[in-house]
């Protein structure tokens, strides 16, 4: 079992948020306050780095979800980067690539956001 | 007793119409509650009263006296009043001068009365004043004494009728089988899911010698212990008759015949059966190697056939058990086809009331029956339909039994569970885990490493995830996270297929199934950003089954083997 840590980097006009752990229901807190976090630099853009994730469950979709909806209302791009193809498979099938981009790593993500 | 038809008051404390009255200068209290409170006592001289005795008095409701105290505050002089009342008179005769009739809200509770002062003098306004104080107190704290022990009555006869649900729930599912036959090629599924107060359901299953199988399904009319006693001496009756006329017999063709089980358990019901009470009762008799299915009729809802996309009804003439001795069974019989599911079911089903009072019904049911899937999966989905159709808060009537009997599909297994061909199955891991959040991690690792040579890594990972959402709700929706009951996975193997079942105790309560998730919605808000377990299961296996019965709720993920290159 591994706690998610999440920690916030500011990038120009970007904040990215280093996810390290499972992302499940018990990493709720920690992924709020990374976020809230990001979001006091008002940035156009966060990037979620998922490098060092090796679990994600149904409540960890959920608060992703959620993270996605705040998002939406304050009109800041969600992107994506470093998601196994399983992964990057369910974020398919549920549909959550809709609204948040793949890249391939954090320069790829971050060349687009001003 | 020579009250009118007013049930109210006046019966329930005044059980045999004779009022108590403490008569004689003293307290009059007649409630029979409040007969202790000694005596105020003011011996006038005349008929001799002793102090604070109770006075017995007729006061039937309909008596005018009634009338005028319930209507009189204060102090009321016998003398003075000029009613036609034989009240009236019996007071007058035991010498009462005074009366203080004790109302509370409207309501006569009882009656102070007093005879003349010791010194003769009569009454003074501060006689009455105190008087008058004192009936204005002790009216509601009589009042509040009968409450109380209204109240305590009623919690006395609620706990007696708990503790009589808790006994006939018992008898009820000690008797119900606490295994499923296994029959090679059938599949067979049951639930049952008792009211509060626990109707008369049940069902058994009769295993002949020669392989043949005998199927039971029955309602006794009534509820409580009564029905469950009647339910259990006709089981006994049916399993004797049946088991017996088998061995008799030399078990022949015509003796086990389900008409005659019927008739004979009938004519030994009825000599000992309660008084409007009867039994509605289906057998039926399956020969496992042809399909044939042989069955009689009690009065019971009529079992639906699936077969495609229609039904066929199993109907067979004949009376309820336990109304007339000797009655004939009619006996039908039916040849059942690969894909052909049954479903036996009980009229707590079909006499389900939504919040509008309309009933679920047969026309509901057996169009269910014709557009759904058989089987286990079909249980689980009419429990499902009628959560929908009676709403959150439905009040379960009455117990609701279902039964399915399902012919396997010649080269398809719905459940690998019970299947008789488990020889060719291979148990790969077994895993037992206590509920409590996060746990579905180490079964997700130890059933993938049990995997490791039979999927491709791709499809582990599917099945890793499928097997942790599965773990989850069963930690959290059959054991309620709860670490003492343990969640129990086991992983095997053939050469078709993998299977993984993840066992609770959750009984047969069905996974809530969160509609389809919807990503838009859930970003407006209007669903719930939660619910993607089950749908992540569904994308994640080939398929899916559940099985249930009275304690355990089991999901089988099944993933085909033949779909992988490298299995």
């Amino acid at each position: 079992m591994a706690t998610l840590e999440a920690t916030v980097r500011h990038q120009n006009n970007a904040a990215v948020i280093d996810l390290k752990g499972d992302i499940d229901g018990a990493g709720e807190d920690a992924l709020q306050k990374a976020y809230t976090e990001a979001m006091m630099q008002k940035p156009s853009a966060v990037l979620l780095n998922f490098r060092d994730v090796g679990y994600i469950n149904s409540k960890g979709i959920a608060l992703i979800v959620m993270l996605l909806a705040q998002a939406r209302k304050s009109g800041t791009r969600l992107l994506t980067t470093g998601l196994s193809p399983h992964y990057v498979e369910i974020f398919n099938i549920t549909r959550l690539s809709d609204f948040m981009k793949f890249y391939p790593d954090e320069q790829a993500a971050l060349e687009g956001v001003m | 007793m020579e009250t009118t038809n007013k049930p109210s008051f006046w019966q329930r404390i005044f059980g045999g119409g004779k009022t108590r009255a403490a008569t004689e200068s003293g307290v009059a209290t007649e409630p029979g509650a409040t007969t202790e409170p000694g005596s105020i006592a003011n011996r006038g001289d005349a008929p001799k009263p002793l102090p604070g005795t109770l006075l017995t008095l007729d006061l039937p409701p309909n008596d005018p006296l009634v009338a005028y105290f319930s209507n009189q505050p204060g102090v009321v002089e016998l003398d003075k009043l000029n009613l036609d009342s034989p009240a009236l008179r019996e007071l007058n005769a035991q010498g009462v001068k005074l009366v203080i009739p004790l109302v509370n809200q409207g309501e006569l509770l009882g009656l102070m009365n007093l005879g003349n002062r010791l010194s003769d003098q009569d009454y003074s306004s501060d006689d009455r004043g105190l008087l008058n104080n004192l009936a204005t107190q002790t009216a509601p704290a009589i009042r509040v004494a009968q409450l109380v022990r209204q109240q305590q009555l009623e919690t006395q006869a609620r706990e007696r009728l708990e503790q009589e649900l808790r006994i006939a729930r018992l008898v009820q599912q000690t008797l119900l089988p606490q295994e499923l036959p296994a029959l090679e090629g059938w599949h067979i599924a049951a639930h049952y899911r008792p009211a509060r107060s626990v109707g008369g359901d049940f069902y058994d299953f009769l295993q002949y010698d020669d392989g043949r199988l005998g199927l039971v399904i029955g309602d006794v009319t009534d509820k409580g212990v009564p029905a469950a006693l009647v339910m259990a001496s006709t089981r006994a009756t049916l399993r004797g008759v049946a088991i017996d006329y088998a061995a008799a017999q030399n078990r022949t063709e015509s003796v086990v015949d389900p008409g005659q089980v019927l008739a004979r358990a009938n004519d030994l019901i009825c000599p000992d059966i309660p008084p409007k009470m009867f039994i509605t009762c289906f057998y039926a008799l399956l020969d496992p190697k042809t399909g044939c299915l042989q069955y009689a009729n009690a009065g019971h809802d009529v079992p639906y056939v699936k077969r495609g996309d229609t039904f066929i009804e199993l109907r067979a003439r004949g009376m309820p058990l336990g109304l007339l001795p000797g009655m004939p069974y009619e006996v039908q019989e039916i040849q059942l086809e690969p894909g052909d599911s049954i479903l036996f079911y009980s009229d707590g089903l079909v006499e389900a009331h939504n919040p509008q009072r309309e009933m679920f019904g047969f026309p509901r049911l057996s169009e269910y029956v014709a557009s759904h899937a058989g089987g286990a999966a079909l249980i689980q989905s009419v429990l499902e339909d009628l959560e929908v159709f009676t709403g959150p808060n439905w009040e379960q009537e009455d117990d609701v039994t279902l039964m399915t009997l399902e012919r396997a599909t010649r080269d398809e297994r719905r459940t690998t569970n019970g299947d008789a061909t488990a020889g060719e199955w291979k148990i790969l891991a077994e895993v037992e885990t206590p509920s409590a959040e996060g746990n579905e991690r180490e079964v997700m690792k130890r059933v993938a490493e049990a995997v490791q040579e039979v999927l491709p890594a791709a499809r582990i990972e599917q099945l890793k995830t499928a097997v942790a959402e599965a773990t989850m709700n069963a930690m959290e929706h059959g054991n309620k996270n709860n670490p003492d009951i343990p969640v129990h996975v086991e992983v095997k193997t053939s050469p078709k297929l993998l299977s993984v079942h993840i066992t609770d105790e959750g009984g047969s309560v069905p996974i809530p199934d969160n509609p389809a998730p919807d990503l838009d919605a859930k970003l407006d808000g209007m669903q719930s950003p939660r619910g993607w377990g089950l749908f992540l299961i569904k994308q994640f296996v080939d398929e899916m089954n559940i099985i249930t019965d009275e304690k355990h709720h089991t999901v089988e993920l099944i993933w085909h083997l033949e779909d992988n290159e490298n299995a």
